[in-house]
């Protein structure tokens, strides 16, 4: 594998019941890039993200992290190895304050003990996650009184105080609104400055803005890879994408 | 802060009225009631960890009351036999001292039991179970099959458990007379601060990071999983703790009532801790406590006037409390302290209902 | 060879009981997600039913309780489905404690009206005796305790395969929320499930008193492990109902046979969680894609 690439995916299957939902994917991502990966509705997305974090087992291929085996590994060990993701319905724990819920995501790198321990204070790394996504004056009250949009934020938060190497992001956008998502936007772009990041997007809109590497997977198969221009004026997507569900993508 | 100090002035106060109070003025065979009420409060406390905290409704704690309850026992029937068989056996003619009973003559290894015993089997299952995502009703049902079997498996064995019976009859424990009053109370001493000390180790945990896991693996098994950690293990480690209050309490059940038998142990008896648990409160430790106390009282004081009576009311309660008032006496009292604080314009805390989520 | 053979038709009437029960708990559980404690006391009420028709029915009364049983506990289950356990779908550890209030209350009740000691059911003389097949006894009671469980297992597939009422269920066990805005009754739908479900506990209690005495405690007998067959076999899965059903009451008897009757237990227990290894959702699973 080359040096810079952290995510090498090969001839990835995923079958369902006898229903193939990945025919053999091939994605590679380099270090530090943002990768948006789109497609039309069954086009495979979230289970390629499901089988990358341990949630979904692939028939056949290889998915290899920084030289690492990820297929076969459960969900919580491929976390330790610096992969974390969001789902699309966000869950975040109700009954716990902003920061418990932040500081649960940074805990797993601590040193045992500290566990039986009770939490004094916001330690370093919550505290930046906290700052990161601007919930500051929300900290002490409990998750449940969030709105949806600010819920996404808390969960990119705890992906943030992670500390993961690959963050992977499924439609963070959805059902939020204008104003959300421009906010959003800007938290991508700010944490894609120090991390990996892969985004899966529905919408045209956000993508056009934020996105640079695109990846378009139709029908389990990787279509086309490219920059935003050259994969929007590609006629195979335009077909399968654009075209064929226009008031999806308008 | 002043959550905290109230938190302490209230465990200071009862410490108080069970130290000092109950002891003067209740007369000895009412402080052995009260003993054994501070048995089931010890095993309803694991339950208030394990359901309250962790949403384990464990339906089997029963057979770890037993398992550490028998244990104890089987110390005090080879004491008292003095390297005889102990009496049942003779009459069940057994001729020889099975292998099982033998380490038992040891004080040392038979205390040890009273915990490993039960916090072994918890571990295996806990691991078998809950590393395979068998979770919510089906941990419950499971945990019910248990205790049935358990309870068919002491009936089943006379030679070795006393069978119905179950264990009785101990003359002296550890070299006092069971029956003297200056023993029922050391005993109860003995009860009331296990008792306190569990509580405060259990409130620890709670407030710990493990205790904030162990609500988030609650209210979202699934989501835990990507933030790092292994819920099952999370689920096994807090299950073999409430297994062990259970044991503890089975143990100290045994000098302080003189008996333990099997119809003390099957699904109905691990059902009342559970009932015990949702009347006092089962999202506070404290409710846990107070429902087993209260309940068991009331099951007393009532059976001793209208036997059958008694699951007429039990059955009731139970059945307003889950409709009405699912988060028990302490949810009924938090309500009525947010009610009265709004009326005197202070806006109260946001309302965080748990709730249950679909199996 | 003989007692060996002879264990076959227990384990089998077993297994048919069981299995009666567990039917309507696995739908109630898989489409309701609710647990239902106070299902053993329908048995025990359809049991009572069989016994009180002597009166009138005489030596029949086991015959002409079947219908009867059937009603009179789906009736039950109706009344307790309309009045409490509504309001509490999908909690099924709030609704296990809730109807176990429920059981309590019916036990009780059954032990106030009918005494607490057992009483007996006394079955027509036709299902007395007993039939030789390959050197062991064959009784007439367990089979026809067999065939009563075929036709009733026969019967609820002919209803959810065949009738639209049928077909209605199915799609409210797979999603509720699609089935409803589809324009499924999904309450009438619940309704008749719980219903049928009961109902056929109550035929399972008229089959038991061809076994043993009636008691108020009846239903406590067999209520944890036919849970345990819905554990094995899947949630709302007749299929696997069926097989686990078969499978545990043959495993008691057996077990019973082999060792004693006190380990029996213990072993079905060791064994249904040794099958939980390999099949964490039970034989068979409906899939779902959603994180829970």
């Amino acid at each position: 594998m080359s040096e810079q690439s952290l995510l090498e995916i090969r001839g990835l299957e995923v079958v369902f019941d006898g229903f193939k939902a990945l025919g053999g994917v091939d994605l590679t991502v380099a270090a530090g890039e943002l990768r948006f990966l789109i497609g039309p509705n069954g086009a495979g997305k979230t289970t390629l993200i499901d089988v990358i974090t341990g949630l979904t087992r692939p028939a056949a291929g290889t998915v290899r992290f920084a030289g690492t085996e990820l297929a076969g590994r459960p969900e919580h060990k491929i976390v330790r190895l610096g992969i974390g993701r969001t789902f699309q319905t966000s869950v975040v724990f109700e009954e716990l304050t902003v920061v418990e819920n932040l500081d649960l995501a940074a805990g797993f790198r601590r040193p045992l003990p500290t566990l039986l321990r009770q939490r004094r204070g916001v330690s370093d790394e919550v505290a930046a996650a906290l700052d990161t996504i601007g919930l500051g004056d929300l900290a002490d009250r409990p998750a449940g009184v969030l709105s949806h949009g600010q819920r996404q934020w808390l969960e990119i938060g705890m992906l943030v105080a992670q500390r993961p190497r690959l963050l992977l992001l499924d439609e963070p956008v959805a059902g939020m609104s204008g104003d959300e998502r421009e906010r959003t936007g800007e938290l991508l772009t700010e944490i894609a400055r120090d991390h990996t990041v892969i985004v899966v997007e529905h919408d045209m809109e956000f993508l056009r803005r934020y996105a640079s590497q695109v990846t378009v997977l139709h029908e389990g198969r990787v279509l086309v890879e490219g920059d935003v221009a050259a994969v929007q004026s590609d006629p195979r997507v335009q077909e399968v994408y654009l075209g064929r569900t226009r008031e999806e993508a308008a | 802060m002043s959550d905290r100090l109230r938190g302490y002035a209230l465990f200071a106060s009862i410490s108080l009225l069970l130290l000092v109070v109950a002891p003067l003025a209740l007369p000895a065979f009412r402080l052995d009631e009260l003993a054994k009420y501070l048995c089931f409060a010890i095993a309803a406390l694991g339950i208030g960890l394990a359901w309250g905290q962790g949403g384990m409704l464990t339906l089997g704690q029963g057979v770890f009351f037993g398992l550490g309850g028998y244990a104890m026992a089987m110390y005090l029937k080879l004491h008292d036999a003095g390297g005889d068989l102990p009496d049942f056996m003779v009459w069940s003619g057994v001729e020889h001292l099975p292998a099982l009973w033998k380490p038992f003559g040891n004080v040392g290894i038979a205390l040890a039991a009273v915990v490993a015993v039960s916090v072994a089997i918890a571990v295996v299952l806990g691991v078998l179970v809950f590393r395979q995502r068998v979770r919510g009703a089906y941990f419950a049902i499971l945990t019910q099959a248990l205790a049935a079997a358990f309870v068919i498996l002491l009936v089943g064995q006379q030679g070795l458990t006393g069978g119905t019976n179950g264990l009785t009859n101990f003359y002296d424990v550890f070299g006092r007379d069971p029956e003297a009053e200056g023993t029922q109370r050391t005993l109860y001493f003995v009860t009331a601060i296990v008792l306190g000390v569990l509580y405060l180790g259990a409130r620890q945990l709670v407030k710990s990071r493990f205790g904030r896991l162990l609500v988030a693996v609650r209210d979202g098994e699934d989501r835990v999983r990507f933030l790092g950690y292994n819920p099952a293990t999370v689920k096994t480690v807090t299950f073999a703790i409430s297994a062990a209050m259970a044991g503890l309490a089975g143990a100290l059940f045994v000098p302080v009532v003189g008996i333990i038998s099997p119809s003390l142990l099957g699904v109905v008896p691990s059902l009342e801790l559970v009932v015990a648990v949702a009347v006092g409160g089962r999202y506070a430790l404290a409710g846990a406590v107070l429902g087993a106390v209260v309940m068991n009282y009331a099951k007393t004081s009532f059976s001793e006037q209208w036997a059958g009576g008694w699951l007429y009311l039990e059955g009731a309660l139970f059945i307003l409390v889950m409709t009405l008032a699912p988060k028990g006496a302490v949810g009924l009292y938090e309500q009525a302290r947010d009610a009265l604080a709004r009326r005197r314009g202070v806006p109260a805390p946001a309302p965080t209902a748990p709730q249950e989520v679909a199996a | 060879m003989t007692t060996l053979l002879n264990q076959l038709p227990i384990g089998l009437s077993i297994g048919a009981v069981l299995l009666l029960i567990a039917l309507g708990l696995t739908f109630t559980f898989g489409q309701m997600g609710v647990i239902n404690m106070a299902h053993g006391e329908f048995i025990m009420a359809g049991a009572y039913t069989a016994y009180l028709l002597q009166d009138w029915a005489g030596s029949q009364a086991v015959l002409v309780a079947l219908p009867v049983a059937f009603a009179v506990a789906g009736a039950l289950g109706w009344v307790l489905e309309r009045t409490a356990i509504r309001h509490f779908y999908g909690r099924p550890l709030d609704t296990l404690l809730l109807t176990w209030g429920v059981s309590l209350v019916l036990q009780q009740a059954a032990r106030d009206i009918f005494g607490a000691p057992n009483v007996q059911v006394v079955a027509p003389s036709w299902l007395t005796g007993r039939v030789e097949v390959l050197g062991g006894a064959l009784p007439y009671a367990r089979l026809f305790i067999m065939a009563l469980a075929l036709a009733c297992v026969a019967g609820v597939w002919l209803y959810l395969d065949r009738s639209r009422q049928g077909r209605r269920m199915r799609a409210v066990v797979q999603n509720r929320e699609l089935a409803a805005v589809s324009g499924v009754a999904t309450g009438r739908v619940d309704q008749l499930t719980f219903f049928i479900g009961s109902g056929l506990a109550g035929v399972a209690g008229v089959a038991l008193t061809l076994i043993g005495p009636v008691g108020p405690s009846l239903g406590t007998y067999y209520i944890v492990d036919a849970f345990l067959v819905v554990v094995a076999g899947g949630l709302g899965q007749l299929r696997g109902a069926v097989i686990a059903a078969v499978a545990l009451g043959m495993l008691n008897s057996f077990a019973e046979f082999w060792t004693d009757a006190s380990l029996a237990k213990v072993i079905v227990f060791a064994v249904v969680i040794g099958f939980l290894q390999v099949r964490p959702q039970g034989l068979f699973v409906l899939r779902s894609r959603a994180l829970t």
